[in-house]
């Protein structure tokens, strides 16, 4: 078997939750742009080339309004400003990566920077390969959701309802995972912590001022940690 | 509604921002062929901490949707916990709980 193909049996069942959980919220945004009166022509589109699930629905509402691109550049920074903590985790991961680094970069969401980060890929699978394919292969199902949903939104009325819990599901059973093989918690406890803390004080908005928090927390955490081994040594 | 030329020119404005947040950390850190340290202690650390924020985000989004005092989330996210500790599987802990809450908001706590 060639290390493509290795590398992308080995990728394709990480990737089915995803599956799963993508082609639902891409079902809906497409049937919610196209029910907006826009042709399914934008969807498509912006699915494959913004490829950022909440910024798609916000573009939805600026191309009704009136025409202001930086007011746009500058939201779509804000929105997706957690891509920026994501690529600092990432930078050794994508090292050596040659050109696929580029894609690997373009293609860069929360489920794929989770499943990266997270999986523990097998020495006999090329981590590069293998990393490609789990971005490419959820870029493939949130383009499939966003057309299927732009094109033959109508037929997808069945009950869905409570499915978006999948990546919820997802995010809780990776935090368990890592828990059970990890010894030292105090990463996770303080971002549970702190999300929760900033979940309270800012709402929705929470991410960001969560984010540079636990930048904050875990630095000082480190400085505490080596004043303490200096002056037990 | 914007004309085409203007919902173009809209959209890849919003493509530039977006790319810009995913390929800055990147860009900044080319030339450095070592990263350094406290960046380097960041990537290890820092991505337990987001996966945390993932979670609470995500079940965030869910109570808020269903308004039922989050007793499905609760109920599902336990299913999700304990089955997963037990069968360390993760496409049977991330169905179970998944169906167990579209069950709970469908039958259960249907409004």
């Amino acid at each position: 078997m060639n290390i493509q193909k290795k590398a992308f049996y080995t990728a394709l069942p990480h990737t089915l939750p995803i599956l799963a959980g993508f082609l639902f919220l891409g079902i809906s945004y497409g049937f919610f742009m196209t029910s907006k009166g826009f042709s399914p022509v934008y969807p498509i589109f912006m699915s494959i080339l913004i490829y950022a699930g909440s910024m798609e629905f916000i573009t939805v509402g600026l191309l009704m309004s009136s025409f202001n691109p930086a007011a746009a550049f500058l939201l779509a920074i804000t929105v997706n400003a957690r891509h920026l903590f994501y690529g600092i985790s990432l930078l050794d991961k994508y090292k050596n990566t040659g050109k696929k680094k580029l894609y690997l970069i373009f293609g860069m969401c929360d489920e794929s920077f989770v499943i990266n980060y997270t999986v523990k890929i097998p020495s006999d699978t090329d981590k590069s390969w293998f990393m490609v394919f789990v971005t490419a292969l959820n870029h493939l199902y949130w383009a499939v959701g966003a057309a299927l949903g732009a094109i033959r939104g109508k037929y997808f009325q069945i009950n869905t309802q409570g499915l978006d819990f999948i990546l919820a599901a997802l995010f809780i059973v990776i935090m368990l995972e890592q828990w059970l093989n990890q010894s030292d918690h105090v990463p996770a406890m303080s971002g549970l912590i702190i999300s929760i803390i900033c979940l309270l004080i800012f709402g929705d908005n929470f991410i960001i001022p969560a984010m540079i928090l636990m930048v904050f927390a875990l630095l000082m955490l480190k400085k505490y940690n080596e004043v303490r081994t200096n002056a037990v040594n | 509604m914007l004309s085409t030329d203007e919902a173009i020119i809209t959209i890849a404005a919003v493509i530039g921002g977006t790319m810009l947040t995913r390929f800055l950390p990147f860009v900044i850190f080319y030339r450095n062929r070592t990263t350094p340290l406290s960046i380097k202690y960041l990537g290890n650390v820092l991505p337990t901490a987001i996966i945390a924020l993932l979670v609470v985000y995500s079940l965030k989004d869910t109570v808020i949707l269903s308004g039922n005092h989050g007793f499905p989330e609760v109920i599902s996210t336990t299913v999700t916990i304990l089955l997963h500790v037990w069968k360390r599987n993760m496409l049977l802990s991330i169905a179970a709980g998944t169906i167990t809450h579209m069950l709970l908001l469908q039958y259960i706590f249907s409004s």
